[in-house]
Order: structure tokens, then C-alpha cells, then sequence
């Protein structure tokens, strides 16, 4: 594999019984490169990123992640890149300490590097006087911005992120997406899903899901021009209903 | 008025949700609760449906007040929690009639308001709800909220994690209700969902920040906004962060919006400012302020 793919994905296909849920989706992901990955609800995103994180096993095809392979090294892939959703991120029962200890534990970092890390997180989202705090008692946003931090606590190839800002407030959200652009511009590989069509507008690369296929694949602007589309929202619209 | 709040507050120990809440919300009216997750928006839903007490105000709903005639208002408004709150082991039409029953009342007796939704999810109607997708869910808590002919409608974030879409067509649902003559109050962290209410309230951390109609909400943004684009984000966002004469600049889509804090911005000064930062095709456009752009203005 070339060394600027960091996910490589040909003929992926899950089935559940009769039915196709992700139906040989081919694509690649550059090194560093902020990839959105959109469809709409039932379209299959779940399913697909669930097997790219390796916790489904693929029905059929083939998909190297971070530089193995979903099939046979899935415990690797798992070393190698971080992951935060919506719906779970951090523990709301233990503070942002804690919290930051117990993930950088899992990823086998050390006790001092734990502490390293956890000092200079905590000073970039200037969150000196909350840390002892539950995470819980934090507003959504913040807890979002720890998440991502915490996912890339590891330095992983790529982080996976499933609809980081929903409900999240206009302003933290954006805050949220320079965060993206900073980690992407250091390296990382950014798979993201998201509702917002102004955040399919940050991407690199947008594809889009429509019934288990991928039905577009290209930069936002290409998109548009090809769907002759004034923004990402009315390309959504014209392509998610099949 | 078919809901009225009047210096409306409501503390949890010490901690104030609402805060001296007062508006109202006329018959017939589609009107929009826009704010983030934690700005108080379930909140005054459980207050103006008799599920909270509120700590301070009066506040009345289909002519009932909420303390006081907290029975009547249950018979009188639909409810659609932003969690999904049907019962996962019945079916679609179980629920539906479960609900219809409870009101005293059945499904063919109302069916002619739910029937635009409902035959989306009739082919499903023996299918256990907690089995159904978002989107089918989401129709089938709407059935379930209106099948008693409530007089007022409350939906809690009813497109929060729904895709675009199948948003568009439940405002279109929404809008076709409203022409029924149910006043709805509905809220929403999506600021583009704003433009399709009546009028609408700006809400965070508690508080009201803005009350008016959309186009009137935005005729009051204090700055002309500039959209400014080049050839790398990251660098763009950078600079235009680190340009003493900013006043804001949040990435819109493709662009960034820039408002400057001097009233004679020339954009060619910016030009010239961005270009030594080695950005290329370089271009800056007045553009017409978004709720979004309101939304944060205000919040700061």
C-alpha cells in the first residue's frame, strides 16, 4: 500500500440476513486529509464505520485501516486510531482528570506521560478550574472538546468521529472544527460524520451514502459544480433520496 | 394567546435553568424555541406542560394556568419529548391506539390528522417501536402527540440528529398542521430551521437574548459581515484570528465570516494583510447576516 493511504477500502459489504446494509463501498483516505462521511439516517454509515474501527466483521471485501487489515488484525486497528461519537465520549461519573487518566490508561501510555498530557490539554481548552469537576456537570460543547482531545491523546493516525456536534452551540461548534483543522494539519486523519451541511463545506473530501452505496465522492466544490448545486445542503438533497 | 409566560424562572439548588422568561405565543402561531443543548429549552417545555413547577412567574397555555388547571392542559396539548418516549414493545399501532385510548378517544375519530404521517408508517404498523428507525420513530411520536386534536403542540427538538432530508420534509409536516390551526411551539439547535417559524425566541444559558420574526432578527445584526475565502482554511482561519482589527470570524461553509471592529474597514487592507501571510486566491465579498450569525453576536 502507498504510504500517503491510511484507509483503503474496496468492495466493503455487510449483510444482515437478506439484507444489505453497506453494499461494496470502494474509497481511500489520504494521510491528513479531513474526509466527510455523509448520508442519511438508515443509509449505512454506522454499519460502514463500524467495521473500518474494527468491531464488525465485513461480510465481503477488503479495507486496510491505519495500515491493517479489518479482517485479521482488528486489535491493531483499534491501537491505531482514536474514536468519539455523540452518544458516548467520556464518562460523566468521573471528573476530566479522571477521565483523561483512565482513556490514556487504556492506550497503554504511561503514568508520566498521562500526566504530561493531561496537563497540556487541560491548559489549551483552559480548563483549570474544572477539571476536578464531574464531566457531567460540564455543557455539552466542552465535553465535546475533551472528547476529541481525549480520542487523540494516543497520537493515532486517524480519528473517527460520529456526528461530533450535534446539538452542540454555534459558537463551540466552530471552536470544535479549528480543532479539526489543527489536528489534520499536524498529520491526523480526520473520518468524520455530521447533519450540518456547512461542515460538509470544511471537508476535503465529502462522500455521501445512499442506500448502502456510495453515490458521490468528490471535493465540496466539485460536488456542487456536478450537481449543479448552490451548496452542499441541496447536493444532500438532490442525491440522499435516491 | 394560546401560550403565555410571564417572568418565568426555574432553579435546580443552586443552579438557575430559566431565568425571568416572558413571552407569548398567539393561536395558530409556529413558533420556534432556537438554542443549544443546556440553554433551558426542555425546561420551559416541562414547565408549559405541567411537568415542572416553576420556582418564580405565571405562565398559561390554552387559556389554562399551568399550576392550577394542570389537568385540563394535559387533555388540551400534544407533547413530543426530545427522547424518544413511546413504549419500545408495543407496536406502531399499539402505541397509537394505547394513546388514543388514554385520551378517550380513538384512532378513526382524529384520523384525519394524522393520516399524511401515519400512511408513511402504516406499512410498519405491526412492527415493534423500539425496532423502528430515527426517522420512523420520529413520525410515529408526532401521531402519538396529536391523535387527542391537542390545541397546542410541543416538540422538543424534534429534528436533533435527523438528516437533512428528512428534516425538510418535517417542517413541511409541521407547516400543514399549523395551517390546521394548531399553534405549535417547537425547538430546535438548528439555526437554519429558525427561518421556517413564525417568529422565533433566541435562547442560551437560560436566558431570552432575542425575540421577533427571522427577517427582523437579522435586520438588527450591528456590523457589516464579509466572506472571505482563500486557498488553505487552516491558515486563513489563523490569520484572520491573529488580525488585531477583528471583531469576529467564524467559518460559514466555505467561507469565513469576518466583521471588523472599525466602522471604515477597507477589505483591500485585509487583502493586502492576508496576502503577506502567503495566502492565494484571495477573495473578500460583502454577504447578507445569517440567524447564525445573530445567534452569535448576541451570545458573546
Amino acid at each position: 500500500m502507498s504510504n500517503n493511504k491510511v484507509i483503503e477500502v474496496e468492495g466493503l459489504t455487510k449483510m444482515f440476513g437478506d439484507f444489505i446494509a453497506v453494499n461494496a463501498i470502494t474509497f481511500n483516505v489520504e494521510k491528513g486529509e479531513i474526509f466527510g462521511f455523509l448520508g442519511a439516517n438508515g443509509a449505512g454509515k454506522t454499519t460502514a464505520m463500524k467495521m473500518l474501527i474494527g468491531i464488525s466483521n465485513p461480510t465481503s471485501g477488503a479495507a486496510n485501516v491505519a495500515g491493517f487489515d479489518v479482517f485479521t488484525n482488528a486489535e491493531d486497528i483499534k491501537k491505531n486510531i482514536g474514536y468519539m461519537s455523540q452518544k458516548f465520549a467520556l464518562y460523566d461519573d468521573l471528573t476530566v482528570k479522571e477521565n483523561i487518566t483512565f482513556f490514556g490508561g487504556i492506550y497503554g501510555l504511561s503514568r508520566k506521560k498521562i500526566k504530561e498530557k493531561s496537563t497540556i490539554l487541560i491548559e489549551e481548552l483552559g480548563l483549570q478550574n474544572v477539571s476536578n469537576q464531574l464531566v457531567g456537570s460540564l455543557p455539552l460543547g466542552w465535553k465535546q472538546k475533551i472528547a476529541f482531545s481525549v480520542a487523540l491523546l494516543h497520537n493515532p493516525k486517524i480519528v473517527f468521529l460520529d456526528e461530533p456536534t450535534g446539538g452542540v452551540d454555534p459558537i463551540t461548534r466552530r471552536q470544535f472544527w479549528e480543532m479539526i483543522y489543527k489536528a489534520a494539519n499536524q498529520g491526523t486523519t480526520i473520518f468524520v460524520t455530521t447533519h450540518y451541511m456547512d461542515e460538509a463545506e470544511y471537508c476535503d473530501r465529502v462522500s455521501i451514502m445512499v442506500n448502502g452505496k456510495i453515490e458521490a465522492l468528490n471535493t465540496p466544490k466539485k460536488l456542487k459544480e456536478q450537481f449543479k448545486a448552490k451548496s452542499m445542503n441541496d447536493v444532500f438533497l438532490k442525491l440522499a433520496r435516491g | 394567546m394560546s401560550i403565555s409566560l410571564k417572568n418565568i424562572s426555574k432553579s435546580y439548588n443552586k443552579v438557575n435553568a430559566v431565568q425571568n422568561i416572558t413571552f407569548n405565543v398567539k393561536q395558530g402561531e409556529l413558533f420556534g424555541l432556537i438554542g443549544p443543548d443546556g440553554a433551558g429549552k426542555t425546561t420551559l417545555f416541562r414547565i408549559l406542560t405541567t411537568l415542572l413547577i416553576p420556582s418564580e412567574g405565571t405562565a398559561s397555555v390554552a387559556g389554562f394556568n399551568v399550576v392550577n388547571d394542570y389537568k385540563s392542559i394535559r387533555n388540551n396539548v400534544g407533547y413530543m419529548p426530545g427522547k424518544f418516549s413511546l413504549y419500545q414493545d408495543l407496536t406502531v399501532e399499539e402505541n397509537l391506539d394505547f394513546f388514543a385510548t388514554i385520551f378517550g378517544t380513538t384512532i378513526e375519530e382524529n384520523y384525519d390528522l394524522i393520516k399524511d404521517i401515519y400512511i408513511q408508517i402504516e406499512p410498519f404498523k405491526n412492527r415493534r417501536a423500539g425496532k423502528l428507525s430515527g426517522g420512523m420513530k420520529q413520525k410515529l411520536a408526532l401521531c402519538c402527540a396529536l391523535i387527542h386534536k391537542p390545541k397546542v403542540l410541543f416538540l422538543d427538538e424534534p429534528t436533533t440528529g435527523v438528516d437533512p432530508v428528512s428534516r425538510k420534509e418535517f417542517w413541511e409536516m409541521l407547516k400543514r398542521l399549523q395551517q390546521k390551526g394548531i399553534t405549535i411551539l417547537v425547538s430546535t439547535p438548528y439555526m437554519d430551521e429558525a427561518e421556517l417559524c413564525d417568529r422565533i425566541a433566541l435562547i442560551q444559558d437560560g436566558k431570552i437574548l432575542e425575540i421577533d420574526t427571522p427577517k427582523a432578527i437579522v435586520k438588527h445584526y450591528p456590523k457589516p459581515i464579509y466572506n472571505v475565502r482563500a486557498n488553505d482554511m487552516y491558515q486563513l482561519l489563523k490569520s484572520l484570528n491573529d488580525y488585531s482589527h477583528n471583531h469576529s470570524v467564524y467559518p460559514f461553509g466555505e467561507f469565513v465570516h469576518y466583521t471588523d471592529s472599525r466602522s471604515d474597514f477597507k477589505p483591500k487592507e485585509l487583502e493586502q494583510y492576508l496576502e503577506s501571510k502567503n495566502l492565494l486566491d484571495i477573495i473578500i465579498n460583502k454577504t447578507a447576516p445569517t440567524i447564525e450569525d445573530t445567534f452569535m453576536e448576541l451570545a458573546k
